[in-house]
């Protein structure tokens, strides 16, 4: 069967089996290879996703379920070559170190922001509790999505 | 924050010799352009998705392969039993057979075969390999394989067991005397279990047949060298047939300093065997059951004082649980032997460290490496000394604390660059200790002279109130920067600085990012030598066809010793430029390259001057200079649940230099989480030697909601041995935080944890004094595991010979995403 769904602004059809993870399909079908899979179980949001504005572990989420929907990834975060307000907040605050996690808490992040998220600690501690990170004590990353929300939105 | 300690407050002992190493020249340390401190290099890449980590490699017709482990903890390899149902013309299958070298994965000791041959020693022991084009083809044939096997007896407990990797004994003074001699003696043994490293991208590698009849290994990866080392051996291959390319990493942690090489030595042999690529990536399920994790460590204390708090004796005995296989055992437990006895100056001293072997996964590897298990026993002991002698653990630590002339149990002689003082007085004072201590003090001698008037259940707020308890805790810490002993002088490290013909400058070296930033220090330090910006100075690729072996990228060694040595090459190149073209170099190193065909340094380790240690007697400098660290943990505990949140921990560390500020608090930062992490919820369970909780849904690292609020504050008392004073940071914020939580959790609730991690389970035995959960790092061993076994057993169904968890009742299992 034939899905059709929008990819960072671009409309794709993959001929593909239903219960084929998103993830695989945006990483091996598409090339998105931004999109990370640290667990394949959920429990670390590496892999995670917007799906129509809402933040979803791509790897628990088959790909009939994205039929006629919005993906974002972290390659349509920016144009290319660019960055958005959130990505250029973690490169100067020192939110990105090994950068596995980074795509994923990027989309939480730009979640948080889309949905009018506030420069508030524990509010943006419950947003990006579904991803985990271990290199950073989440602490500049926390300090870069609070200038983020700050600065404005892109 | 960064604080630069200026030179010390403290005048030398009159008998400390003069300093005999040169003071920093003014100049020497971080100046003009690098203060602006450039951003991360391969950050932009990382933050949009670019960066290409090894699962995003892509290399046309490449296989897929997979490690077929064992199910038993010890047991006789009597066959591989392939299902003759099944079209084995569409997979490759590879044994120990088919290994063209030696079968041993090249470390400090040949025993660690790279495939069993006859005697499986662990659970989830690799036995064969199995590669084909398409994952379901793979699937399918990794549930016809059958393991044939008959068990042997397993040995789970460190203190029953017999075979041993190492051991060191560190003596100073008279023990017995000082013992003897003290008003009082305080015990006290401390456990810890397993940590497992939790790197965010799993273990990968791809291996690529060359057509010169070698392979390329591409792969996540902390020491490219290790695995070339590793790789020539297994699969008989000259330096230029062995290629091994370090993608971008993920994380280590020391969990991709040695573990890697097997993995790579695995794809390799499909690949060669095949002539196509293979990829051999780890999902995480398998990296959790198979690769290594940090020691388990009994660490028994006996430290003699004196009722106006004077240290007198130390006597400290560490067992250290190496798993089946050495790997890096000896010098896990040497760093560790080393650090036992905390940063305290003590006149009696006895250390005696020794490692053995159990039947259970090897271990490794892990940031800290040694130190943290028994600093953590340290510590323990002095905040449980305080307590006994009513003294404040601030002032105890004030009069112990290692100074200037001090000598340690190897017999060095601090001669520089020492500030315990200074961490402590840095943490203390910003945490507000002693004025929290006070008020916590309180409100529990308040509440257990209450005990047993449980809040009136009519009044929810104040119900509420007292079911949680707010305690403070400290622990102060040293970490050796650098190998230990002579290991640099033994690893004589080289990093090169090249000027193309056509200008291009760049850095060669064999040292990796893995995410501490590597990549940007580098250009940053040659830069400032240079009177460049940075963006001027490239980095060659981790490549080993490339760049020359840097020594691992471990130890907390990168930014100290190969910084050192990229600053020493282009002063050198800048000094040869200059003293050519008469100008300064950035006005003439154009000019010079064009002329002169370019100009490349090889930059070669030195022996640091004065420092000097005996591997034979274990004495003399073991570090040529160490950092010093202090943390104070905050916390609340749930006196229902048992349950400790860690509200704040303020870590101070001495690093010598902070080349770039916002990296290494990065550094302080992740290190006291994962401090964190050992302390209250990082713990694998074992049964029959198998770990039970090896997977995300049950192996917990802490989430955002759980980190505490963290206040790194940097302290610089620079070593001159290094041309910019910088000692090193990845390890030492790791060696603190799971002392002062404990201490915190004492401070709120009254009562001691002795074995970590201070889950729920172990609290409230403590608080109820009823029996504590099993004891961490050792396996329990179920009933059916002692029913009679048959006289030739095979590995059981082969769901359950391949699935390293065929009947996890403890472990249920997770939700799993929909296969493709």
């Amino acid at each position: 069967m034939t899905y059709r769904f929008n990819v960072n602004g671009d409309d794709v059809a993959l001929d593909v089996p239903g219960m084929r993870r998103l993830l695989d399909a945006l990483r091996e079908d598409l090339g998105l290879t931004g999109t990370k899979e640290g667990c394949g179980e959920g429990e670390c949001g590496a892999c995670s996703v917007l799906v129509d504005g809402e933040v979803v572990d791509s790897c628990l989420v088959p790909v009939c379920q994205v039929d006629g929907r919005e993906v974002l990834t972290v390659e349509g975060l920016a144009p290319q070559g660019g960055m958005d307000i959130l990505q250029q907040a973690f490169l100067e605050r020192g939110g990105a170190q090994c950068g596995i996690c980074t795509p994923g808490m990027l989309m939480a992040a730009r979640a948080y922001v889309d949905h009018g998220g506030a420069p508030v600690d524990e509010d943006i501690r419950e947003a990006i509790a579904g991803n985990l990170c271990r290199c950073t004590g989440y602490t500049k990353i926390i300090e870069a999505i609070a200038a983020a929300t700050t600065t404005g939105r892109t | 924050m960064t604080v630069t300690t200026r030179p010390p407050r403290v005048a030398p002992r009159p008998e400390a010799p003069v300093a005999p190493v040169r003071a920093p020249d003014v100049g020497d340390l971080g100046v003009g352009l690098a203060r602006s401190f450039p951003l991360r290099r391969e950050g932009p890449a990382k933050l949009n998705g670019t960066a290409m980590y090894t699962d995003d490699l892509v290399f046309p017709g490449a296989w897929y392969g997979q490690t077929i482990r064992s199910s038993e903890p010890h047991a006789r390899l009597l066959g591989i039993e392939l299902d003759p149902a099944f079209d084995w013309s569409k997979v490759v299958v590879v044994t120990a057979r088919d290994i063209p070298g030696d079968n041993y994965v090249s470390l400090l000791t040949d025993d660690q075969p790279i495939l069993v041959t006859d005697e499986i020693r662990h659970h989830s022991e690799p036995v064969c390999l199995l590669a084909a084009s398409d994952r379901q083809t793979l699937r399918e044939a990794k549930h016809r394989i059958r393991l044939l096997t008959e068990p042997l007896p397993a040995v789970f407990d460190p203190l029953e067991a017999t075979q041993e990797f190492a051991h060191f004994a560190l003596a100073k003074g008279d023990i017995e005397a000082g013992l003897a001699e003290a008003e009082l003696v305080i015990e006290g043994t401390y456990r810890v279990g397993h940590q497992e490293q939790l790197y965010i991208e799993n273990n990968a590698m791809i291996a690529v047949p060359r057509p010169d009849g070698g392979v390329t290994i591409h792969g996540s990866m902390q020491c490219p060298y290790y695995i070339h080392k590793a790789l020539k051996r297994a699969l008989r291959l000259s330096d230029a047939q062995a290629v091994v390319i370090q993608a971008e990493t993920g994380g280590g942690f020391g969990g991709k300093e040695e573990y890697p090489s097997i993995i790579a030595i695995h794809a390799a042999l499909l690949a060669q065997r095949l002539g196509k690529p293979v990829r051999m990536i780890y999902d995480r399920h398998e990296d959790l059951a198979a690769t290594t994790k940090r020691h388990p460590a009994i660490v028994t204390h006996r430290t003699g004082v004196m009722r106006d708090g004077r240290l007198v004796a130390q006597d400290i005995e560490v067992v250290m649980d190496g798993g089946a296989y050495c790997t890096l055992t000896p010098v896990v437990l040497s760093r560790g032997t080393l650090h036992a006895g905390g940063p305290y100056a003590c006149p009696n001293v006895r250390i005696r460290g020794r490692a053995v072997a159990t039947n259970t996964p090897p271990n490794g590897a892990f940031r800290g490496f040694g130190a943290p298990q028994t600093e953590f026993a340290a510590e323990m002991q002095v905040n449980r000394i305080a307590e006994t002698l009513g003294m404040s653990p601030l002032e105890l630590r004030r009069r112990w604390v290692y100074r200037l002339g001090d000598e340690t149990p190897s017999g060095q002689i601090l001669r520089e660059s020492v500030a315990g003082e200074e961490v402590l007085e840095r943490a203390a004072e910003a945490a507000e200790f002693e004025r929290t201590r006070v008020q916590t003090g309180r409100v529990r001698t308040d509440r257990l002279a209450g005990s047993g008037s449980v809040a009136r259940s009519s009044d929810v707020l104040s119900s509420a109130s007292q079911k949680v308890a707010r305690g403070i805790g400290m622990a102060l810490g040293w970490h050796g920067a650098g190998f230990t002993g002579s290991g640099e002088v033994k690893l004589a490290s080289v990093a090169s600085l090249e000027l193309s013909s056509d200008g291009r400058l760049r850095v060669l070296t064999g040292s990796t990012e893995m995410g501490q930033g590597t990549k940007t220090i580098f250009p940053q330090l040659a830069a400032e030598q240079l009177g460049l910006p940075e963006s001027s100075i490239e980095m060659a690729p981790q490549d080993t066809s490339i760049v020359p072996d840097s020594g691992p990228t471990v130890a907390s060694r990168t930014a100290m010793v190969v910084g050192g040595l990229v600053i020493q090459a282009a002063a050198r190149m800048r000094a040869l430029v200059e003293d050519s073209t008469g100008r300064p170099f950035a006005d003439s190193y154009l000019e010079y390259a064009t002329e002169h065909d370019g100009l490349r340094i090889d930059q070669q380790f030195e022996p640091y001057p004065n420092v000097n240690f005996d591997d034979e007697t274990y004495r003399g400098d073991a570090y040529p200079a160490y950092g010093w660290a202090c943390a104070v943990a905050e916390v609340e505990v749930d006196l229902d649940t048992g349950e400790t949140q860690v509200r704040s921990v303020v870590s101070a560390d001495d690093i010598g230099k902070a080349i770039h500020p916002v990296l290494a608090e990065g550094q302080v930062e992740g290190g006291t989480l994962q401090g964190v992490g050992y302390a209250t919820i990082e713990e694998i369970k074992l049964v029959d030697g198998r770990y039970l909780n090896d997977r995300l849904a049950t192996y917990l690292i802490p989430t955002s909601l759980d980190a505490p609020r963290i206040e790194a504050i940097l302290v610089e008392s620079p070593f001159s041995g290094a041309p910019h004073g910088a000692k090193g940071v990845g390890e030492l914020p790791m060696d603190m935080p799971a002392a002062a939580v404990v201490a915190a959790i004492h401070d709120a609730t009254g009562v001691w944890i002795h074995d970590l991690p201070a889950t729920p389970e172990r609290v409230l035995a403590a608080l109820h004094g009823i029996p504590p959960p099993p004891l961490p790092g050792i396996s329990t061993i179920s009933a059916r595991s002692t029913e009679p076994a048959p006289s030739a057993q095979d590995a059981g169904t082969p769901e359950e010979a391949l699935d390293p968890r065929p009947d996890a009742e403890t472990d249920p299992q997770p939700l799993r995403g929909p296969q493709p």
